[in-house]
């Protein structure tokens, strides 16, 4: 799971007001390279929730100094698109879990795959 | 090209060989990486992969080495079974070098054709998993069971010359010669007609054999049945198991004039590679005689261990240990007993005997939404992860219109395929930011693989943002809910996603398979092989007991009557009601759609697994789509036997 799947999924337990942004409990991250493309980037940015992308981020020790706003007139900063990329695209989380944030449900990752099912109580 | 600076003719012509070597050797490295994922290094190391100096090719492990021991100090020499490359690892980073400038492009004489050795340095070499290289439980080789004397004696009492007598029954199959006493083997229906004995019985130059078996406690019975097989080199036997009902427990295969491997393999995918010595003498008992498969690769070479101490039993899938051992005619009588009574044996997975009645306890529409996902449950989600991966690897070709809509979509765009499958449509459009989501695990596992983002979820509770995805598709997801109102909440769910202006794609399988005159492919492939939805015609072969124990004394009678049973669909037809179980053949690994000669009918008859469809009437998916809030139909098509909506997610209220 990248942190810019992360960045798009939420809980949905039956009862739970505000799923999101799911905590990341990982045992074991991965950094792969990945090819640099600007224009994905800039086109991702809109997208995403930026203070869910930072708190991901930075949980998992991957931060790389990106500030915790968003910076203005990002198309043409590659210095700042290069980091958003980074975080977006290079780290990947291989095992461990997603939590809930309100109900504490956690969803297990393996293989670099989340588990999101719900049982039948809980959806 | 032809005009250097310097003109000389013989220093072009080698250039261009070298270039040709060059383009030979990159082809090699390419077809590697992509097949068995071997990293090829741009820098000298200590290991060497030889490209076509495998077994596979016909490289033997002695012919190998003797060429390569003339570079240097030769530490490992490990030859994957059938792989069509080695790996050579030396004493130092200078010898592999050397063999690399004396050995690349070098010409072997093999089995009388020329191979060409390519050779690249690679980091490190994959250690493949090793297989279990106990033998199958019940199984015994006994070797030089019987002496060099009475093999010749056996060899020359076979009289091949064509005969027209009752006593045998002879046919010269596709793949070996074959004669039967006692009881002719049929091999329409893989059993013996058990109240048509052949006149003579087994012939007396068996009794001496058949006599020390019995002495021996080998068996407790004299067999009644005899086949004798003539395999030349490069001919084999199809995996199957013997049929149980035809025959009890103990089978024995004497191995005559040259050895040979046979293959076992466990249902579940192991296998072992069982030498069979000439003059041995194979004791196949319970499991292995009831529950796996034995077959012979048709090939002129076998693999075998190249250590002297081993003669029999299991091949060790050691690379380090492994060569060629040539076939040659190889003749086996295999001797059973005729069975009288119904096999009660404890694998009825694989007993004919204990098969379920032919016509399976169908459920019934469901009444609730617990109906409905317990339905789904079983004929849906338990289904796909059985087949997962004989079905994934019928899932390859993107159907064109799906592609279609995928590359339409503006780059930067956000996609969720829900029910993704093995992730086919996810990398159709690398400009898109596409998840996948799937019920089945082992699909999505296998999208992992491929470095696909999916992850495992209910088409009904997608775990994403609402809003986020600027299209979404859902491809012959939605016609395995059961429920109008199920079908309906995975069409809400989808819209869900999108933003305003999103669009989704939803195909769902149509009850028309003829529209417009045309017959969908599904109906005109009506071929074993091109299984591209499912299996070939159906054949009811396996019950559900799971579901008719679960419903049975739950449900009122009167209630279960009202409502209808769910019919099975015969694969390859017209549909006959929206609501059905289609049938899905399960191939296993162990069963190769190449082998299509009839001895191999019994294996074919792998589990059947059924799917809960309901299929759509024309018009149904707009209305269905029509009853869903802030969306317009774009656009509504018949394609190769599916109904089709494009919707656009107008305002968000």
């Amino acid at each position: 799971m990248k942190l810019l799947t992360h960045n798009m999924l939420t809980s949905h337990v039956k009862g739970v007001i505000k799923g999101y942004p799911l905590l990341i409990k990982a045992t074991e991250v991965k950094v792969n390279e990945v090819e640099f493309k600007p224009e994905f980037v800039s086109r991702m940015i809109p997208k995403l929730e930026w203070k869910a992308l930072v708190q991901a981020a930075e949980g998992l020790g991957q931060l790389n100094d990106l500030p915790n706003e968003l910076v203005p007139d990002y198309e043409k900063n590659e210095e700042f698109l290069r980091k958003v990329h980074h975080v977006l695209m290079e780290v990947e989380v291989l095992e461990g879990c997603l939590q809930c944030p309100e109900s504490g449900r956690e969803f297990p990752i393996s293989r670099g795959v989340p588990n999101m099912l719900l049982n039948e109580d809980e959806s | 090209m032809e005009s250097r600076v310097n003109g000389n003719v013989k220093l072009v012509k080698r250039s261009k060989e070298e270039k040709k070597l060059l383009r030979k050797q990159l082809k090699a490295s390419h077809t590697l990486l992509k097949h068995e994922a071997i990293n090829t290094a741009s820098l000298p190391t200590k290991t060497l992969v030889v490209a076509n100096g495998g077994l596979g090719n016909g490289v033997s492990r002695e012919q190998l080495q003797a060429v390569l021991k003339d570079s240097g100090c030769v530490e490992t020499l490990l030859m994957p079974p059938n792989k069509p490359y080695a790996f050579v690892t030396y004493g130092s980073v200078e010898e592999a070098r050397r063999c690399q400038v004396s050995l690349n492009g070098r010409q072997l004489q093999c089995q009388g054709q020329a191979v060409t050795l390519y050779l690249s340095f690679v980091e490190n070499v994959g250690s493949e998993s090793v297989a279990c290289t106990e033998l199958p439980p019940g199984l015994k080789v006994l070797e030089d069971f019987i002496s060099s004397e009475e093999e010749a004696g056996l060899l020359e009492a076979i009289d091949w010359a064509p005969q027209t007598d009752t006593v045998t029954a002879q046919k010269a199959l596709k793949h070996r010669r074959v004669k039967h006493y006692g009881y002719e083997f049929r091999y329409d229906n893989n059993n013996v007609d058990k109240d048509r004995p052949l006149p003579g019985g087994l012939p007396p130059f068996c009794d001496t054999v058949l006599e020390r078996c019995l002495k021996e406690n080998h068996i407790d019975v004299i067999p009644d049945q005899l086949t004798i097989n003539q395999y030349e080199p490069g001919q084999g036997i199809p995996p199957h198991v013997d049929t149980h009902s035809a025959f009890e427990d103990t089978i024995l295969s004497l191995s005559l004039g040259a050895k040979t491997v046979m293959d076992f393999r466990h249902p579940e995918g192991r296998s072992v590679a069982v030498v069979l010595p000439e003059r041995s003498l194979l004791v196949m008992k319970g499991e292995g005689r009831y529950l796996w498969t034995h077959g012979i690769t048709p090939r002129k070479f076998d693999v075998v261990p190249a250590g002297d101490g081993v003669s029999s039993g299991a091949v060790t899938s050691d690379p380090g240990d492994l060569t060629l051992s040539k076939r040659s005619t190889r003749t086996s009588f295999t001797f059973r007993r005729v069975r009288r009574t119904a096999c009660d044996c404890a694998f009825p997975s694989a007993c004919d005997s204990q098969r379920p009645p032919e016509v399976p306890s169908a459920p019934a529409l469901p009444r609730d939404d617990g109906d409905a996902s317990r339905l789904e449950a079983q004929f849906v989600h338990r289904v796909y992860e059985e087949i997962s991966s004989h079905f994934s690897s019928t899932r390859h070709s993107p159907w064109p219109r799906v592609s279609h809509f995928l590359h339409s979509l503006p780059p930067g765009a956000v996609l969720a395929d829900v029910g993704c499958g093995n992730g086919k449509y996810l990398a159709i459009n690398p400009h898109l930011w596409a998840m996948g989501c799937d019920r089945s695990h082992n699909l999505v596992q296998i999208c992992a693989q491929r470095g696909l983002q999916a992850f495992v979820s209910d088409a009904l509770d997608v775990p994403l943002r609402s809003g986020v995805c600027d299209a979404c598709i859902s491809i012959a997801v939605i016609h395995h809910f059961s429920t109008q109102e199920r079908r309906l909440a995975a069409v809400n769910e989808l819209v869900r996603l999108l933003k305003p202006g999103g669009r989704a794609l939803i195909y769902v399988w149509a009850l028309e398979q003829e529209y417009r005159k045309q017959r969908s492919k599904y109906l005109k492939e009506n071929s074993p092989g091109q299984e591209e939805r499912d299996g070939p015609s159906a054949q009811m072969t396996q019950n559900n007991p799971d579901y008719s124990q679960e419903h049975a004394g739950t449900d009122e009678p009167s209630v279960q009557q009202s409502q209808p049973k769910l019919s099975v669909h015969t694969n390859r037809t017209v549909f006959n009601s929206q609501d059905l179980l289609v049938p899905w053949h399960l191939k296993g690994v162990a069963q190769k759609a190449s082998e299509t000669s009839t001895e191999s009918k019994q294996s074919a008859s792998g589990p059947v697994f059924h799917r809960y469809y309901h299929v759509f009437l024309e018009g149904e998916l707009e209305n269905l789509c029509g009853s869903v809030k802030n969306i317009t139909i774009q656009s509504s098509y018949h394609d190769q036997g599916n109904w089709c909506v494009i919707v656009e997610k107008t305002l968000d209220l």
